[in-house]
């Protein structure tokens, strides 16, 4: 707890909690991610956006250290952030939601939660009792209803599935929380329960990325959105300074509104006008 | 809502009958209990084809020698397989090391230590050990950080360590070899008597009470659903109870009139009339792979390195993303392959008193049968140690069983090579029934 209030401090003195800066990578001969810029304060909601194969989940792989960039750097509280693994990005705090899950299928809720930070006995052996309870507290918190603990999640649905994968990446007091479609999957009651998440890690001061295709959403939960198209920023606006509609026009043909900054993906001709 | 799911599952509960509410109380794993169901059967058949010579304290006790040099390599398979890999070189990897340990304590030891010194068993078993685990970290390497398919690299080791068995002493046999490390192979001498026997009985089933016991006890500090008290009291009652069953049966197979005459002689006991009765009791090699496999099996699921094991082979991207060493993770199990491999040829080469650069040919294809015969998937993800044990000794039943029979080798052959289609075809019907 003490962290998080000094993450609200340093927020107040005006240095982001991440900062992704010119990141660019590309896989064969696609550019992935070109040149993007973005950042997040403690306590701040930052919304994705952008169509299908706009280069969202590949820009955060890059913060949570699946993905190494070509070229770009991370900082964390205004200093460089050496993240080349994984493991590096769970140390500066940086939990995260894979669109994909990122489930181990055939070990129960707690083995996932718990993956690669296993609770141990004082025999170094695995406390599977103490995973568990500490499971069954969190996915209480998340779905309530959820009783199967002792299957594999491969027998879980969908839905089940994706509280898993949210309760993983908030077990650990995350810092900065990368969520990339969390709800995708989910009924209302468990999208809702989702959205009060967020907000409730907000006011804990978590920064939290947020990637998802429902713009309503977006508006709700979002301080500020970040567009991109094909792997570039086309801009970045409050949410409180544009409408949906500037949004999907961004999202659609890049054009940036009034409202928002431009980025290096902005349609060019519509600043020239 | 929460009611509503929570009387769900109690009707799930109680409509299942009184089997199904048997196997759920007491947590067992229905296919380990469907293989040793196929397995019964097999000597049932096999004791009534032979006109009652298959279930006898005598082939017993030789049918759980044969297993163990196939069983403990079996559970070192599984690891492979579980993480989607395939190992085809043990084989050779055992006629490799087999040479190499029989030539240290036949050739290479009795040049500083004459022949017969006590510790030349242990140092020729740890030399072997060694280089076993050099190859399998070789291969472990070349297969996770180079990233050559397990196949290829280990179908070239398959022909380079059997090249290499005949190249240590370009194709001579070593023989004889010393004879504590003989002891490892079995025989006459191999075993560790009847009083022994039963001690080691009673550490187990005290040790299976213990376990039960601390697990239910761990349950109850975090308030979790228990095992009602009489499935816990069946499960410790039967498992003791086959515990002793089995030491009965080792124990009941007595030594041959000759060698319990010369071991009489030799400790001033008098011989009764109609002759001694010596008993065998557990073979060396058996303990041998009993305690391969509860290694394994704690490390499988109790330890760290285990369930990382299984979460590479459910997913070995999220594996990676939840900061998984995955490549280590890798190697590290072929180097414990190779462990097993060259314990496996100390168990083979001391049942033969010697090293040949054949020995082991072919077993890798044992090892691989009795691990998916076991229920170990070929997807990876799934499998158990004990399961994959369990596969080895029906293996070896019917192999033996078919011996007794006089059945030809190529009929064998036959056989052995349908069961183990028909095997893995009952098992994808039994995963889809269940949705495993
Ligand atoms: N591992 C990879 N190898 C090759 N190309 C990749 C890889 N990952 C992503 N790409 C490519 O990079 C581009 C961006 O993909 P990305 O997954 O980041 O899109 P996205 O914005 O998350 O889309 P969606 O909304 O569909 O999730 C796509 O063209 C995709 O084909
Ligand atoms: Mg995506």
């Amino acid at each position: 707890m003490t962290e998080i209030s000094e993450n609200t401090n340093s927020s107040a003195g005006n240095v982001p909690l991440v900062e992704l800066r010119n990141i660019s990578i590309s896989f064969g001969g696609i550019h992935a991610v070109n040149n993007a810029s973005v950042e997040l304060n403690a306590g701040e909601v930052v919304a994705l956006v952008g169509h299908n194969g706009a280069g969202k989940s590949t820009l955060i792989k890059i913060l949570s250290g699946a993905y190494k960039r070509d070229a770009g750097s991370i900082y964390v509280q205004g200093e460089e952030a050496h993240i080349a693994n994984p493991r590096d990005a769970k140390r500066y705090g940086i939990e995260t939601i894979y669109q994909t899950l990122a489930l181990a299928d055939n070990v129960d809720a707690a083995a996932n939660l718990f993956l690669g930070r296993e609770l141990r006995t004082r025999w170094g052996t695995l406390d599977d009792a103490a995973m568990e309870s500490a499971t069954r507290r969190v996915m209480g918190r998340l779905n309530p209803r959820f009783q199967r603990f002792k299957e594999p999640v491969s027998s879980l649905s969908g839905g089940q599935r994706q509280s898993v994968a949210i309760a993983r990446a908030i077990l650990f007091n995350a810092r900065i929380l990368i969520m990339d479609e969390p709800t995708a999957a989910l009924g209302p009651q468990e999208t809702a329960q989702v959205s009060d998440l967020v907000r409730q890690l907000k006011a804990d001061g978590i920064g939290i990325f947020l990637i998802s295709h429902d713009i309503h959403d977006v508006f709700d939960l979002a301080d500020r959105i970040v567009v991109m198209k094909n792997g570039q920023v086309v801009g970045t606006a409050r949410t409180s300074d544009v409408t949906e509609d500037e949004v999907l026009g961004m999202i659609i043909l890049g054009k940036c509104p009034p409202g928002a900054v431009p980025g290096p993906g902005a349609l060019q001709v519509a600043t020239a006008a | 809502m929460a009611d509503l799911a929570a009387a769900q599952d109690r009707a799930s509960v109680t409509s299942g009958g009184m089997v199904s509410r048997f196997l759920k109380a007491t947590e067992l794993d229905t296919r380990m209990l469907g293989m040793l169901g196929a397995l019964a059967i097999i000597w049932i058949g096999f004791h009534i084809l032979s006109g009652g010579l298959f279930l006898t304290p005598r082939n017993l006790w030789n049918l759980s020698v044969q297993s163990a040099s196939v069983a403990i390599m079996s559970t070192g398979m599984v690891l492979v397989i579980v993480t989607r890999n395939i190992d085809l070189s043990v084989g050779s990897l055992l006629g490799f090391v087999g040479m190499v340990m029989g030539v240290t304590q036949a050739s290479f030891l009795p040049q500083f230590l004459g022949f017969e010194h006590p510790a030349t068993w242990i140092i020729a078993l740890a030399v072997g050990i060694a280089v076993g685990a050099m190859i399998g970290g070789l291969q472990g390497f070349i297969i996770a950080y180079l990233g050559v398919p397990a196949f290829i690299v280990t179908l070239g080791g398959l022909l380079i360590w059997r090249g290499s068995a005949w190249w240590v002493t370009s194709g001579r046999t070593v023989a004889p070899l010393d004879s504590t490390f003989r002891l490892m192979g079995g025989g006459a001498n191999g075993a560790i008597g009847a009083q022994w026997s039963w001690i080691v009985g009673i550490v187990a089933c005290v040790a299976l009470v213990l376990l039960l016991w601390m697990a239910r006890r761990q349950r109850r500090r975090f308030n979790f659903p228990l095992r009602p008290l009489w499935a816990e009291v069946f499960l410790g009652v039967v498992g003791s109870g086959f515990i002793l069953a089995c030491i009965a049966v080792v124990n009941a197979y007595p030594l041959p009139p000759a060698i319990a005459r010369r071991y009489a002689e030799d400790n001033n006991i008098p011989i009764p009339e109609g002759g001694l009765f010596i008993s065998h009791g557990i073979a060396i090699p058996v303990l041998m792979a009993v305690g391969v496999g509860v290694i394994m099996t704690f490390l499988a699921r109790r330890t760290r390195f285990g369930r990382y094991v299984f979460a590479i082979g459910g997913n070995p991207e999220a594996a990676v993303l939840a900061g998984i060493n995955t490549r280590w993770v890798m190697m590290k199990i072929f180097i414990l392959m190779g462990v097993l491999a060259a314990i496996a040829a100390a168990v083979s080469s001391a049942r033969l008193n010697a090293a040949t650069n054949a020995m082991g040919t072919l077993d890798e294809l044992l090892v691989i049968a009795a691990a998916v015969i076991g229920g170990t998937s070929l997807s990876g993800g799934v499998g158990t140690i004990a399961g994959a044990m369990i596969g080895a000794v029906l293996m070896q039943s019917i192999a033996t069983g078919m011996i007794l029979l006089g059945v030809d080798t190529p009929l064998q052959n036959i056989v052995v090579g349908v069961v183990l289609v028909v095997a893995v075809w009952l098992d994808t019907i039994y995963r889809k029934r269940v949705k495993v």
